[in-house]
């Protein structure tokens, strides 16, 4: 019943999506005004029938209804009511109707947006807008129609459905996998303005303009997953790492790349008029690296713990990104000569030259991701051996790269546009710069001697130093010329120029997490040993004594844990409790990893073995140093984003608000 | 103006040349090569030291593991040849006899494959169990240990 209904429900969908697609286009080319109004209506319809097909899907999913197999696979009776929803996420078919319910939402927001309001060149892009976004989503109709089902039925009904990979039964699970859906879907609408803007041979920094706010959420939300990945990966999957350059983590990464890339190479033009071709490839690029990411990982072509295979998907997939591409670059080629910027760099030190280096080494990053990606893909079509590049390839190679990146971090927002004076250089960088090279000489008083450390270390203070100044010498002006107050003077200048000092706020995050990537994985220290009770292990300046194991049961599963007591110098710390979870039905047991969080140091335990009567554990203690750097920083990343993107409005009304309160 | 365009593509040039150095240096000193154990004992005397993943099904009753000096060692086989495989450490959650698992090290002139790394093979095919497990049998098997409560 309910899966032919949501057979139907998706059907009519890809029809409505298809019209709407089509009259977008009918009525744009012939000028009627009412196939567009239908369009439009058309565009918010099928965001409701795709909604209706969410809807039902979990309904089936909290109603625990087996006769759908998509059901039987990703929940079980006995599963909490959180996780029967999230089970919508978490195999391909629920993640494809997520995904294309959040394309329609877009869709619709987009409609809802610009349909009446917006700037005035709106109009004319608009139509074309809507049908590459209904495009996108016809794919993903087509994809469930054909290949994907979330709704197909299985018979015999069985009586208890199989669940989620007990991994997944997690909080982070109902917040991780939404943020990177946001993320990808949010990249379409910058796209979906880049080809309109192609097609109706507008190509000038209007589509840029009006898609900046989009593109920079979009960016958050990628972003906001990409971290939050690393640190649910981090304090549950027990390995004590939050990243593996597993293919399902570049997927997201390659995007992230070219996208960065995006952000910052579209302020160029923006000033200068330049890089129209460039800026058209990035969008078309971070979209395709969307798709090509998930043909990647769900059509099982790469052996990877994430993947799930199947067969139809995969080609299904890689048939939409040659048509995306296609389109996109024959659409470039077409336009060819409209595209021809007008600037010209003037000289190679300033601002232009400084962000197009950083645009040329985000893309480096993200070819030599992907090129390790594909690696063994490529090693077995041209050789026929299998040979695949590991950790050591991506760390060697984004290493320096990195470095570089961070080094123009410091330079790119300071530098002046068109040709740097020596005035200029010399204001802005001489004293971060001086800084950086103290605070390298500290370090390696103090005894650091790894080339990758310092050099990391130097040019984070020197960022960190070009961002205070910047903040110290505006604050200080402005208090000076505007007779205010320093504190006033500082939040009028970041409400001013609240996408400048954003984007500040946002290097000084990306920084802070470098340190703590830096730290951690240069000075991490790991220790494995097996303990009989009351015996203890040494592990850097703390002890860790075994008091004896324990178990119980809980709702899904039985928990054996293990009574740790944590010294540091001699003194009690904290107790930990490191275990293992056997699930019913699961041949293998899941670690459940304690730690001691702490601000610049966690100590991490992972109970890897243990004898059943409780004799002795074997412990593998990690000692991370300010693993938590990563995440702070990636606190500061959202501030900062924040900062940038909020309306205009309501920070002047928050300022306003806050102002009333003082006086 | 002919002059200039020339500078930035000269810039760019070396800018991707190095980009294009450090990729191929990284391929040649990261490769791993991925052997069955048939193709390794095959070629065992040309790829010692060498770093390679061996895949393959983990022999029954082959794992023995002694807790004290963490030395775990099994057997890994593709049902022509067969591997010892020493590693120093603890296996992977989903290691086990008779399912699959990919070993990264080198082989030994000792004639054995010393392992830095055990990747253990997850399969998401579904098969429902044989005999369905509740959990009071999962219970029964840390009887000695059982207790009441929170951690």
């Amino acid at each position: 019943m309910i899966s032919t209904l949501g057979g139907f429900v998706l059907f009519l969908a890809l029809g409505v999506t298809l019209y709407a697609a089509a009259a977008a286009v009918l009525g744009a080319r012939a000028g009627r005004e009412d196939w567009l109004a239908s369009s439009r209506n058309a565009v918010l319809a099928h965001f409701c029938l795709v909604t209706l097909a969410i809807f039902l899907l979990e309904y089936a999913l909290i109603t625990s209804d087996f006769s759908l197999r998509y059901v039987a696979n990703t929940s079980t009776r006995g599963s909490l009511t959180r996780y029967k929803i999230a089970g919508l996420w978490g195999s391909l078919e629920g993640s494809i109707l997520l995904w294309e319910w959040l394309q329609a939402l877009f869709a619709a927001l987009v409609v809802a947006r610009y349909s009446d309001r917006g700037p005035s060149g709106c109009r004319h892009l608009l139509p074309y807008v809507q049908a590459v976004l209904q495009g996108i989503s016809a794919f993903f109709l087509l994809l469930m129609t054909f290949g994907a089902n979330p709704f197909a039925p299985l018979f015999p009904v069985p009586p208890d459905g199989r669940g989620l990979n007990p991994l997944l039964e997690v909080t982070d699970m109902l917040i991780h996998p939404l943020l990177l859906y946001l993320g990808y879907v949010g990249f379409s609408v910058p796209f979906a303005f880049a080809m309109a803007a192609l097609v109706t041979g507008r190509v000038s920094e209007e589509w840029l303009t009006i898609t900046r706010r989009w593109t920079v959420v979009a960016w958050l939300f990628l972003t906001g997953g990409i971290f939050y990945g690393g640190w649910w990966s981090y304090r549950t999957l027990g390995w004590g790492g939050y990243w593996a350059w597993d293919p399902v983590e570049n997927a997201s990464f390659m995007p992230w790349l070219t996208g960065t890339a995006f952000i910052h190479s579209v302020m160029i033009q923006e000033r200068k008029r330049m890089l129209r071709v460039w800026n058209l490839v990035l969008i078309t690029l971070t979209f395709s690296l969307v798709i090509f990411g998930t043909f990647l990982t769900r059509s099982g072509i790469l052996g990877s713990v994430h993947a799930f295979a199947d067969g139809p998907v995969g080609v299904m997939f890689l048939a939409f990104l040659s048509l995306v591409l296609f389109f996109s670059f024959g659409l470039v080629a077409y336009r060819s000569d409209a595209l021809k910027g007008h600037g010209e760099l003037d000289s190679i030190v300033s601002r232009e030259s400084a962000f197009l280096l950083n645009n040329l080494v985000l893309v480096g990053i993200c070819f030599t991701v992907f090129l390790g990606t594909i690696f063994p893909l490529l090693a077995e079509a041209i050789r026929g051996t299998k040979i695949s590049v590991g950790t050591p390839y991506f760390n060697r190679v984004s290493v320096p790269l990195g470095l570089a990146l961070l080094l123009l971090m410091g330079i790119g927002p300071l530098i002046a546009w068109g040709r740097a004076s020596l005035n200029n250089l010399r204001r802005n960088f001489l004293k971060p710069s001086l800084a950086a090279l103290a605070g390298g000489a500290i370090l390696v008083a103090l005894g650091v001697r790894q080339a990758e450390i310092l050099a990391a270390f130097v040019f984070c203070l020197f960022v960190i130093g070009t961002i205070v100044f910047e903040f110290l010498v505006g604050t200080r002006t402005r208090a000076k010329t505007m007779g205010e107050g320093l504190l006033t003077a500082f939040a009028t200048l970041l409400l001013k120029s609240r996408r400048r000092y954003g984007g500040l706020i946002v290097h000084l995050g990306v920084v802070v997490a470098i340190v703590g990537i830096a730290v951690s994985s240069v000075y991490k220290v790991e220790r494995e040993q097996t303990l009989k009770p009351g015996e203890s292990m040494q592990v850097g300046p703390y002890s860790v004594r075994f008091d004896g194991m324990a178990a119980g049961e809980r709702p899904t599963h039985i928990l054996v844990w293990a009574n740790l007591m944590a010294f540091k110098d001699g003194k009690p710390l904290h107790t930990l409790t490191p275990g293992q979870r056997y699930y019913p039905n699961q041949q293998s047991p899941f670690a459940s990893v304690d730690a001691r969080y702490h601000w610049n140091e966690d100590l991490y335990v992972i109970l890897s073995a243990f004898e059943r009567d409780g004799s002795s554990a074997t412990f593998k203690v990690l000692i991370n140093p300010m693993i938590s750097w990563i995440w702070i920083g990636g606190g500061v990343i959202l501030l900062g984003v924040i900062v940038a993107v909020l309306p205009e409005r309501r920070l002047a009304l928050l300022a306003m608000r806050a102002k009333a309160q003082v006086a | 103006m002919k002059k200039r365009k020339l500078k930035y593509l000269l810039a760019g040039g070396i800018v991707v040349a190095a980009l294009a150095g450090m990729i191929y240096s990284g391929v040649q000193e990261s490769m791993v090569y991925f052997y069955t154990p048939s193709e390794l004992v095959q070629k065992k005397d040309a790829v010692q030291g060498k770093s390679l993943r061996v895949g393959g099904m983990v022999v029954e009753r082959s794992i023995r593991w002694d807790p004290q000096t963490l030395l775990l060692t099994f057997q890994l086989t593709d049902g022509q040849g067969t591997v010892f495989v020493r590693h120093k450490g603890t296996a992977p959650d989903l290691f086990k006899e008779g399912a699959g698992a990919v070993v990264e090290g080198t082989w030994t002139s000792e004639g054995f494959f010393r392992s830095s790394n055990i990747m253990a093979k997850h399969s998401e095919e579904y098969k429902p169990p044989a005999h369905p497990e509740t959990l009071e049998s999962k219970k029964e098997l840390f009887k000695s240990i059982l207790k009441e409560g929170k951690p």
